[in-house]
């Protein structure tokens, strides 16, 4: 009880007890799970064992029925909404890569930037060095610099894929929620975007949910199994993906 | 008026009594003679005559004295033969009821003084009091318990005591039991007896009374009233809910009607069709033209028409809706508001040629001899339409139910609508599925307008004025669930009713609009909503 | 500050739609009042008046495509602000006619004379004054507005179901203004006006002003939604219009954004159907069928949604069409019209005129820009990069 207090406080997000039911569904079962902070951390499972809804519940989408969901050790998530859990600092790319379709990538990533987010503040807004900058930035990193103007709509599968990670960079939050990045991506693109994400845990803490194997023991980071809206097990990939109720989890009975 | 009344009434009392005090062995002569004193031309004879043919008991009693008052009894002197002219003109013989070709020359009409008229008047009055139709006799009952004038007593207690009919028998207890109450020396036994039947009457009328007995009663009495008026006014209080819920039922099913349909093409397929009311008002104008063609061809056939509007109405309404599906909405799929747009404009189209082939007017649509009157139940008249209406949406309902569960087009329909993409790799035709399954939606709201044309007029505007109400219903009860909507018509339609006798029909209207609008804030998805995460898909 | 706003609203096309309305609205009135009557050049006064009614639904449509063509809300309900903003103006007329009614009552209208009330009724007071009535033009839109969004947007009611029930606000507001005792008239709703700010509302003069001030508020309208759309807030409107979820995780409250628009886009129907009441002399509840906003809907469709011109021109276009239809041999005919351009519109040209317009001069434009672009990057590519 102790230890579990003690991490409480430390952790950048701290899950205990989480239940979630849809018209009798069982969701999301007594989910308890700790990020510290600048922690990488993957989270696989099959279809259906609560990964989206337990990014919902962490962003604010979903209310839990019960349960403690804490970010930074202070703050209750279940309590916020969608947009102030964004202006705390937890950024969230979703599964199917959504991006504003009609807009050109730099204004995507202009709308994604954590600057004044009121309706003044937007429409007195005037582009400053500093924004334009961070944007250039990001674009290089994104390697989108060539497609700035281009409408995002236009982009291929991959490219819509890294807008969403850049948008993420250039909203720049403490904790980042990434939902199978590198689903559709070749393997070239897959390798470039473990890199990325490596890159960007040296200072934000991240949590990815990803089926590809690969992709995760590249990351080579502590991995979660959830299974029906539980912690199956957690460790390494290695222990993990030996863990005998893992296998016959994705395996079937 | 109510003086007239009165007067009327006295008059009646008296004759009533004059009858039963000249005792009717003093005339005991035949009828025949009675009426024969008519033709002698005094005053005095014709009163006799008038008292005689009143107490006889004879049906042509009442067409005689009635003749008299209007002037259009004669007599003939010397033949002593009186004679009715009848209103249609025909003549017939007072005495006998016999047809005379026509009236003697030197007949003349039998004269009246106003004491006679007096008479007369209170003759006609007792002859309904005592007279042969039990209608009539209730009739004379409740005016007396209206009036409960002490001097009305004895005939009421003798005709009570002759009485048989049920109806009429329980009419002149409660109008006794009336005057009883009214009477200053009855006794206080009496009294309370007379209240206990007036409060098992327990309606506005009773209640009138009660109210009116006044303070100066024995105190024992003056609470037995007390107590029935407490009763008789939670009585009504509960028939005037009963009636309202009645209404609301009634209402609900209208709303029901005409929104089941926008359930499956909105609720099930998700398709906005304003042209919805349309589908109602082409179903309401298939069974105009239905009718026409029985009335013309066929008029021995009109209690049918109905049973012959449904299906057509349901082919009529259905063929259309498949046709737009097929032409306009299935390009439109995934793009709620052009839909939306473009089934409106669809709606002025089909409105309009409606306008152009039948004319901006009402079209009359009759109501089959079985859907027309209305029965007591308590305190409240239920109308046969309305009653009809409420059991062929409940039919209709069940049926639509039972199609979606148990047959191959309901089972594809339900496969479509949740995975159109899995749906169609397992072989089910899904374009095929959507037409029809927005022609079942059409066809239903066209066997609703089938309904509605015995309640509604039927005009080109005749689906205008359900659409917002239906759409309501269905976002009120929860998208894509039937059983919402079924709760949401009812809800909505007992609401309305509810609110109507505080608020009046339009504010009671504003506030379940402005109710709704609420509520829509509240559960964005209505009363039944599916949860999860399937619905954001 | 504005000026640099000025500029980004002023685009080539937004430039040339000014100086075109600015143009009709100074010349149409010259030519009425200076040119002899029956003159080949001179505009008639009833034609003042019925450009001058075009011109306020210009206006209401361009409000319309502010909140559907930019933020994706879909309002059927917007004839409520604009018959409210109407009303509004009308009582101020009403209380203007004093003692010149049929009844000769100096405070009380005709209509509550003949109803026998001894009072006017407290919501009357002030609109003898023009400033409050301006006031409540602007205010009683858009308090409702705001209310009304308050509440569904909060509550995220969204899509076809916000349309719905915007449909169904002034449908309870249809029947209201249909009821006696509501206090405005009725069935008749207002009319019988005499002058305006002490001008006689028929004369010349003063048509043709409110024809150069109705094009004055259109041109202030269409600068505003400019200066919106260009600005940031635009484009976090376009993003809750594509993907409202997303902007909520980016940190946006969205409902604010909505009932920003939604108000201010109340206000300006508002402002619409404040100049459309003296110009057309009678305000009655029929403005608020539920088919007036829908009509004023597809005139935004037509035009082109999300261009703001082709809002405006569509609501001429339709509105030149149905006068001249609904007024010749064909009168019988113009519903079939109106519901075959609702359905014509949505299938064939989504985009409406000025938006397939766009779509075809676009790609042409775009390789230019792009050939000037590259052009300037090769150019760039020598310079060290500051990031770096």
């Amino acid at each position: 009880m102790n230890v579990m207090d003690t991490r409480a406080t430390s952790a950048m997000l701290y899950l205990d007890g989480v239940h979630v039911s849809f018209d009798g569904f069982h969701a999301i079962n007594n989910l308890s799970l700790a990020l510290e902070p600048g922690e990488m951390r993957a989270i696989i499972g099959p279809n259906g064992a609560g990964k989206t809804t337990m990014m919902d519940i962490i962003t604010g989408k979903t209310k839990p029925d019960e349960g403690t969901v804490l970010f930074d050790g202070v703050t209750d998530l279940t309590r916020l909404d969608e947009t102030r859990i964004a202006e705390l600092g937890i950024g969230r790319k979703f599964q199917k890569p959504t991006v504003f379709e009609s807009q050109t990538v730099q204004d995507n990533l202009l709308l994604a930037l954590n600057v004044d987010h009121s309706v003044r503040g937007t429409l007195f807004w005037r582009e400053s060095k500093a924004e334009t900058e961070r944007i250039q930035k990001v674009l290089e990193t994104i390697r989108l610099t060539d497609a700035r103007n281009r409408l995002a709509g236009s982009l291929s599968h991959g490219q819509k894929q890294w807008l969403e990670i850049g948008m993420l960079l250039a909203q720049d939050p403490k904790l980042l929620l990434v939902d199978e990045p590198v689903a559709g991506m070749t393997d070239v693109e897959t390798h470039q975007t473990a890199e990325l994400l490596k890159e960007i845990n040296r200072d934000h803490t991240i949590m990815v949910v990803e089926h590809d194997m690969t992709f995760v023991r590249e990351l080579g980071v502590k991995v979660t199994c959830l299974h029906e809206g539980t912690v199956l097990a957690e460790g390494s990939i290695d222990q993990v993906s030996s863990n005998e109720r893992v296998v016959e989890v994705y395996l079937g009975r | 008026m109510f003086g007239h009344f009165l007067d009327r009434f006295r008059a009646i009392v008296l004759s009533v009594l004059l009858i039963s005090c000249f005792a009717l062995p003093a005339f005991a002569g035949t009828f025949e003679d009675a009426v024969g004193k008519f033709a002698n031309d005094e005053f005095s004879d014709t009163e006799e005559a008038i008292e005689a043919v009143a107490s006889s008991g004879n049906p042509l009693a009442f067409p005689i004295i009635s003749a008299l008052q209007e002037e259009r009894l004669s007599a003939d002197p010397e033949s002593k033969k009186v004679f009715i002219t009848q209103a249609d003109g025909k003549i017939i013989d007072a005495a006998t009821g016999a047809a005379v070709d026509k009236l003697p020359d030197n007949a003349a009409s039998v004269r009246l003084n106003n004491r006679l008229r007096r008479t007369v008047e209170a003759a006609l009055g007792s002859l309904t009091l005592l007279s042969p139709d039990p209608a009539k006799r209730v009739a004379a009952a409740q005016s007396v318990f209206k009036s409960h004038d002490e001097n009305a007593l004895p005939v009421v207690e003798g005709a009570l005591a002759k009485e048989t009919d049920k109806a009429a028998k329980e009419a002149f207890t409660e109008a006794r039991a009336a005057i009883i109450l009214f009477k200053s020396d009855a006794s206080d036994n009496d009294k309370l007896e007379a209240v206990s039947v007036i409060k098992s009457r327990g309606d506005q009328e009773a209640l009138a009374l009660l109210t009116s007995a006044g303070p100066d009663q024995p105190p024992l009495v003056a609470q037995a009233i007390t107590g029935a008026i407490a009763s008789i006014q939670s009585n009504l209080a509960m028939w005037s809910a009963v009636q309202n819920a009645w209404y609301g039922l009634s209402l609900g099913s209208v709303l029901l009607l005409a929104a089941i349909g926008l359930a499956i093409t909105f609720g099930v397929m998700g398709v906005i069709n304003m042209a919805h009311g349309e589908m109602v008002m082409l179903g309401a104008y298939t069974t105009f033209v239905v009718q026409e063609v029985i009335r013309t061809r066929y008029p021995g056939l009109f209690d049918y028409s109905l049973l012959i509007a449904v299906p057509l109405a349901f082919l009529v309404a259905g063929g259309i809706g498949v046709l737009i599906e097929r032409s306009i909405i299935r390009f439109l799929y995934g793009r709620p508001l052009e839909t939306l747009l473009a089934t409106w404009g669809l709606s002025l189209v089909l409105q309009q040629a409606v306008r152009t082939v039948f004319g901006p007017t009402n079209r009359e649509v009759g109501n089959p001899s079985w859907m027309s009157g209305a029965f007591e139940l308590g305190q409240i008249t239920i109308t046969y339409n309305r009653l009809w209406i409420l059991c062929f949406t409940l039919a209709v309902f069940v049926i639509l139910l039972a199609m979606l569960r148990f047959t191959t087009l309901g089972l594809e329909m339900r496969a479509v609508t949740q995975n159109r993409r899995m749906a169609a790799s397992m072989g089910i035709a899904t374009s095929r599925v959507d037409a029809l399954t927005f022609g079942l939606g059409s066809g239903i709201a066209g066997i609703a307008g089938v309904a509605l044309s015995q309640i509604d007029n039927v005009s080109p505007n005749l689906g205008q004025s359900y659409i917002i109400d239906s759409f309501m219903v269905v976002v009120f009860g929860g998208v894509g669930n039937l059983w919402g909507t079924l709760v949401g018509a009812f809800t909505l339609g007992i609401a309305n009713k509810f609110l109507e006798p505080v608020a009046g029909a339009v504010l009671g209207k504003i506030a379940i609009l402005v109710l709704i609008i609420l509520f829509i804030q509240k559960r964005p998805r209505g009363l039944f909503a599916l949860k999860g995460r399937a619905v954001e898909a | 500050m504005s000026a640099h706003i000025l500029t980004r609203s002023l685009d080539r096309a937004a430039t040339a739609f000014v100086l075109i309305v600015a143009a009709v609205g100074i010349l149409i009135p010259l030519s009425n009042l200076l040119l002899p009557q029956g003159s080949f050049l001179q505009v008639p006064t009833y034609l003042v008046a019925l450009w001058g009614k075009y011109v306020c639904y210009a206006i209401l449509a361009l409000s319309i495509d502010l909140i559907w063509g930019y933020c994706g809300i879909l309002s059927l309900g917007h004839g409520a602000f604009f018959a409210l903003g109407g009303y509004a103006m009308g009582m101020y007329l009403m209380r203007q006619i004093g003692s010149r009614g049929v009844y000769g009552n100096p405070l009380l209208p005709d209509f509550m004379v003949f109803l026998n009330w001894d009072k006017l009724p407290w919501y009357w007071y002030g609109f003898d004054m023009f400033p409050f009535a301006a006031l409540m033009v602007l205010l009683v839109p858009g308090l409702l507005a705001f209310c009304f969004g308050w509440l569904a947007f909060r509550s995220r009611v969204t899509g076809v179901y916000l349309s719905i029930i915007t449909q169904a606000m002034t449908y309870a507001l249809l029947l209201a203004f249909f009821r006696n005792d509501f206090g405005f008239g009725g069935n008749n709703g207002l009319t019988d006006f005499k002058d305006i700010l002490g001008f006689n509302v028929q004369a010349d003069g003063t048509r043709a002003t409110l024809f150069a001030l109705s094009c004055l508020a259109l041109i202030i309208g269409f600068l505003i939604c400019r200066a919106i759309v260009t600005s940031k807030l635009g484009k976090v409107l376009i993003a809750v219009r594509d993907a409202e979820s997303r902007t909520r995780f980016l940190g946006y409250r969205v409902e604010s954004y909505k009932l920003f628009v939604f108000t201010l886009s109340a206000c300006m129907a508002g402002v619409a159907g404040a100049l459309y009441v003296p110009q057309v002399g009678i305000i009655n509840p029929s403005e608020f069928a539920p088919g007036n906003s829908i009509e004023a809907v597809i005139w935004v469709a037509v035009g082109g949604r999300g261009t703001l011109v082709g809002a405006a021109l569509g609501a001429v276009v339709v509105n030149y069409a149905k006068t001249f239809f609904t007024s010749g041999p064909l009168a019988p005919y113009w519903l079939f019209m109106l519901g075959a351009l609702f359905i014509l519109v949505t299938l064939l040209l989504p985009k409406g005129i000025v938006g397939t317009f766009n779509s075809w001069w676009e790609p042409w434009r775009a390789q230019r820009v792009a050939a000037a672009e590259s052009a300037a990057r090769e150019d760039g590519i020598t310079e060290p990069n500051p990031a770096e």
